[in-house]
C-alpha cells in the first residue's frame, strides 16, 4: 500500500479470514508476510490453522440446507449481485491484482473485468442447468421418471496459485451457483485479492457460511481439507502436482468427488460447463402412473 | 412359509398358521437341460478362450446345493497383460476408428442374441447365483438385453449427447463387477463403454463367472472383433491387479464401499478415470396415509428381491409410529406366504444365499442385532439341508445406533425403525454415510415431492421400489460411489467430458 501523503496517514487494512460470514483472525494467532513481485512487503495475511479449516467446514455445512434449498432464481440473483458489488470496487480490485500479480494497471483491470463477467455468466446458469443436466427418462413401464441435478454438498477448493482473482472466481462461482457451499484455500503467495473478494461477498446477499475463504499455507491446509470426513468434494486445481496423489488418497477416505484443472485450462478463456457439472449429483425419481 | 419342494409340509412344520392360507404347490422346476456347462472354462482374451498362463483354476458352485458346477480359470498377471494388450490393440486399430453406426450394429446383435438365448442365460444365472428363476428370467436377462439395445442407439449419436461435438472415448476400460446381478452388471458396464468407443476387460465375480463367459461366447457368435471385449475370471487379487494395470485408462467398479475406497486409493495420482457404484443402506419410508397393500408389496420387493443381495435394497424400513404395528403385522403375514427353495422352481420367491462367505456375514450381523437388543422374527420356514440359505428376517425395536441399522447386510434382513414427523423421517433416512436410494410411500403428492427433494440419494422410488431401466440413471451420493450408470448420464463415464 502506498504511503500517506499530504499530511494524512492512511488507514491500512488488516487482511483476515472469512468464516461463517465473519472476519476473524486465525484462531492460532499466526500470520505471514505477503510480498509483491518486486519483493516489497504488501501486507501480512492471516495464516489459517486446522481449527480454522474445521470451523469453515462446519459453517459451510450449516449453510448448505438453506442455500441448496433456495430457488435457482434466487441464487442467480445473488450471484449477479456479487458482480454488481465487484463492479463498484473495480478500481480497488485492479490495484490489488496489479500488486499481487505484478501486472500493469491495464492488464489488471482487464482481469478484474473478466472476473466480474464470469460471475454474470455463471449467475445466468442457475435456473438453466437443471434442464441441461436433467430430464425425463422414457422407461419401459407405467412410470413417470425424471432426473434432476443436485449440489453434492460442501466443496473444498484449493484455488489457483497464479491467478489471484480471475482464477479464484472461475473455480468458486460454478461451485456455489448450484447450491453447494464452499471452503476456499486462497493462493498462498497472492492471497490479498481473495480477502477483498470476501469483503464483497459479505455485502452481496450471499448467506453467511456459503463461502468461506482461508489464507495460509496450501501444503498445510490442503491435506486437512482432502481428509475431512464432512467434505463432499475437493477441487485440487491449485495444489502442487507433486502433492496430487497424496491428496487424492486422502480424499478416498470418504469417497470425495475430486476435481482438477484440465490440461491447458486458461482462466482468460471463455468458461465451459465442465466445472459446473463436476459438483453435481444426479437424482432420479420414479413414480407409478395410473388411476 | 412354504417351500418349492415340500409345500404344505414345510409350512405346517410344528406351526399352525391360522391367518394365511397354506397353499400347496407342486414342484415346477425349469429344466436345466437347456444349458450345457463345460467341465472347465478358460479366459476370454482377444476373441478366443485360452487357458491361464500360470494354470490356476477354481471351482464355481451351485449355492442352492453347494455342489460344484464347473472349474474356471484364475487370471494372473501374465493373463491381465495379454488381455489389456488385446484391448489396447483393438481400441487403436479396430474399435476406436470404427464408425459409431457400425459399433451400434454389433451392440444390436448382442442384444438380439441375449433375447434369443434368454432362457439359457436365465437358467445358468440361477444355477450359478442362486436367485429364483422368475427373477433371472423376468428381470436380469431382459434388462441386460435392453441395456445393449439402449446403448446401441447412442453409438452413432454421441455428438448429440450434450458433451460437445465429437466426444472422445477414454480407451481401455477395466470393469470389475459383483455377484448379485452377474449378467446385468456386465451389461451395465459393457454396453455404454462399447457404445462410446472404448474396449473392455471385464472381471466377473469369483462366485458367479458363468454368464459372463457365456456372454463372451455370444461376442464370438456375433463376430465382435477380437480384443474389444475380454473376460478374465478370478477373485479379488485378479481384480486388484487389473485395475492397477498401468495401461488401463478407465476403471468401473461395482461392489462394496470398502473395496471401492481401496480402488480410489490405488488410482490416486494416476490419470485413470474412475466410476464407483458401491454399497447402500436405504430407507424405505412408509407414512400413515400410504396405500397399505402396495406398501407391503413394496417393502417385500425392496428387501427380499434377490435375497436382499441388492446394493439399493430397502434395508431400513422407516414406518410412521401411528401405523407401525399394523404395517409390521401385515408384513409378517405376507412374509409367511413367500416360498423359499429351489432357485429353478418357477414358484420360488426366495432363492439361495450366493456363497458361504456371504451367509457367514449375514449370520454375524444378525447375531449383532440380537446382541444389541433388537427383536428378531422369521416366518415358519424349513431351510434346505444342503447349500447356503437364510430365512427372510425382520428386526423390530431397532435404533439408529444398531449395527443392523448402519451396516449393509446384503441379505434378506429388514430393520424396522419408526418416526413421527416428516422432518424426523428425513433426518433418519439421511443419517448414513451412504446415499444410493430411498423409498417413499404416501398418498399425498406434495409430500412425495417434498420428501424426494430432501433425500440425499441417487435414486428415489415413490410408491414403488427396485425398478430399473436402461434409460434411467442409477448411482449414489456420498460413500455409495460416484458416476451414474444408465441413460445419457451413463455415457459420461466412458467419454472425455
Amino acid at each position: 500500500m502506498s504511503e500517506a501523503t499530504s499530511g494524512r496517514l492512511d488507514v491500512r487494512k488488516t487482511y483476515k479470514l472469512f468464516i461463517g460470514g465473519a472476519f476473524p483472525r486465525s484462531e492460532s494467532g499466526r500470520s505471514y508476510p505477503v510480498h509483491g513481485k518486486n519483493g516489497d512487503l504488501l501486507a501480512y495475511a492471516a495464516k489459517a490453522s486446522r481449527k480454522d479449516l474445521r470451523d469453515s467446514v462446519k459453517a459451510a455445512r450449516g449453510a448448505f440446507g438453506g442455500w441448496s434449498g433456495a430457488t435457482a432464481y434466487n441464487r442467480g440473483q445473488v450471484l449477479y449481485r456479487v458482480a454488481e458489488m465487484m463492479e463498484g470496487r473495480a478500481a480497488q480490485f485492479a490495484a490489488e491484482v496489479a500488486e499481487a500479480e505484478g501486472l500493469r494497471p491495464a492488464r489488471a483491470s482487464a482481469l478484474v473485468s473478466a472476473a466480474i463477467d464470469r460471475w454474470v455468466w455463471y449467475a445466468g446458469w442457475s435456473d438453466k442447468v437443471a434442464q441441461v443436466a436433467g430430464g425425463a427418462n422414457p422407461v419401459a413401464g407405467p412410470y413417470f421418471n425424471f432426473s434432476v441435478p443436485e449440489p453434492t454438498g460442501v466443496v473444498a477448493t484449493v484455488a489457483p496459485q497464479d491467478s489471484s482473482l480471475l482464477g479464484l472466481v472461475s473455480v468458486l462461482a460454478p461451485v456455489i451457483l448450484t447450491g453447494n457451499t464452499a471452503v476456499v484455500i486462497a493462493s498462498e503467495l497472492r492471497p490479498l485479492p481473495s480477502v477483498v473478494l470476501a469483503e464483497v461477498l459479505a455485502t452481496s446477499d450471499i448467506p453467511a457460511g456459503v463461502v468461506n475463504i482461508l489464507t495460509g499455507s496450501t501444503a498445510e491446509l490442503a491435506p486437512i481439507a482432502a481428509g475431512h470426513m464432512d467434505v463432499n468434494a475437493v477441487d485440487l486445481t491449485g495444489a502442487p502436482a507433486a502433492d496430487r496423489a497424496a491428496l487424492e488418497r486422502a480424499a478416498a477416505g470418504n469417497l470425495k468427488r475430486v476435481l482438477a484443472n484440465h490440461d491447458g485450462e486458461q482462466w482468460t478463456d471463455p468458461p465451459t460447463t465442465r466445472r459446473l457439472m463436476a459438483t453435481l449429483e444426479i437424482k432420479t425419481v420414479w413414480h407409478p402412473a395410473g388411476i | 412359509m412354504g417351500s418349492g419342494k415340500s409345500g404344505k409340509k414345510a409350512a405346517g412344520a410344528g406351526v399352525v398358521d391360522t391367518v394365511s392360507p397354506s397353499w400347496e404347490y407342486a414342484p415346477a422346476p425349469e429344466s436345466r437341460d437347456i444349458v450345457t456347462i463345460a467341465p472347465e472354462y478358460g479366459l476370454f482374451i482377444s476373441g478366443e478362450f485360452r487357458p491361464p498362463a500360470a494354470g490356476g483354476t477354481f471351482a464355481t458352485l451351485d449355492p442352492s446345493t453347494g455342489a460344484k458346477l464347473t472349474t474356471v480359470a484364475e487370471a494372473g498377471p501374465a493373463d491381465i497383460d495379454q488381455a489389456v494388450a488385446a484391448a489396447r490393440t483393438a481400441y487403436e486399430n479396430v474399435w476406436g476408428p470404427m464408425p459409431g453406426s457400425e459399433r451400434a450394429k454389433y451392440l444390436y446383435r448382442i442384444a438380439r442374441v441375449l433375447q434369443e438365448r434368454s432362457r439359457e442365460f436365465a437358467v445358468l444365472e440361477s444355477l450359478d447365483n442362486g436367485k429364483p428363476i422368475k427373477e433371472s428370467r423376468d428381470v436380469d436377462i431382459p434388462l441386460a438385453a435392453a441395456h445393449f439395445f439402449y446403448y446401441a442407439g447412442w453409438a452413432d449419436k454421441l455428438d448429440y449427447a450434450g458433451f460437445g461435438p465429437a466426444p472422445r472415448p477414454i480407451g481401455v476400460a477395466a470393469q470389475v463387477i459383483p455377484w448379485n446381478f452377474p449378467l446385468l452388471m456386465a451389461a451395465w458396464k459393457l454396453a455404454p463403454a462399447l457404445a462410446a468407443g472404448n474396449t473392455c476387460v471385464l472381471k466377473p465375480a469369483e462366485t458367479t463367472p458363468l454368464t459372463a463367459l457365456l456372454l463372451a461366447a455370444v461376442c464370438q457368435q456375433v463376430g465382435l472383433p477380437p480384443g474389444v471385449v475380454n473376460v478374465l475370471t478370478g477373485a479379488g487379487e485378479t481384480g486388484a491387479a487389473l485395475v492397477t494395470h498401468p495401461d488401463v485408462d478407465k476403471i468401473a467398479f461395482t461392489g462394496s464401499t470398502e473395496v471401492g475406497k481401496q480402488i480410489a486409493v490405488s488410482a490416486a495420482g494416476t490419470p485413470k478415470k474412475l466410476t464407483l457404484e458401491l454399497g447402500g443402506k436405504a430407507a424405505n419410508i412408509v407414512f400413515d396415509d400410504a396405500p397399505v397393500e402396495q406398501a407391503i408389496e413394496g417393502i417385500v420387493n425392496g428387501i427380499f428381491f434377490n435375497q436382499g443381495h441388492v446394493c439399493c435394497a430397502g434395508s431400513r424400513l422407516l414406518v410412521q409410529e401411528s401405523v407401525a404395528d399394523a404395517v409390521v403385522d401385515r408384513l409378517k403375514r405376507r412374509l409367511a406366504t413367500l416360498r423359499l427353495g429351489d432357485p429353478l422352481d418357477k414358484n420360488t420367491d426366495i432363492g439361495a444365499i450366493n456363497s458361504r462367505q456371504q451367509l457367514d456375514k449375514i449370520t454375524e450381523l444378525t447375531a449383532a442385532g440380537d446382541a444389541e437388543g433388537a427383536e428378531r422374527w422369521s416366518p415358519p420356514c424349513r431351510l434346505p439341508e444342503k447349500g447356503f440359505w437364510f430365512p427372510p428376517t425382520v428386526f423390530t425395536g431397532v435404533s439408529q445406533s444398531h449395527r443392523i441399522a448402519r451396516e449393509e447386510i446384503f441379505g434378506p434382513v429388514l430393520s424396522v425403525l419408526t418416526f413421527r414427523t416428516p422432518e424426523e423421517a428425513v433426518a433418519k433416512a439421511n443419517n448414513t454415510p451412504y446415499g444410493l436410494s430411498a423409498g417413499i410411500w404416501t398418498d399425498k403428492g406434495s409430500r412425495i415431492l417434498w420428501m424426494a427433494q430432501r433425500m440425499r440419494a441417487g435414486v428415489v422410488w415413490a410408491n414403488t421400489y427396485n425398478r430399473f431401466d436402461p434409460a434411467s440413471p442409477f448411482g449414489g451420493y456420498q460413500e455409495s460411489g460416484y458416476g451414474r450408470e444408465g441413460g445419457r448420464h451413463g455415457l459420461a463415464a466412458y467419454l472425455h467430458v
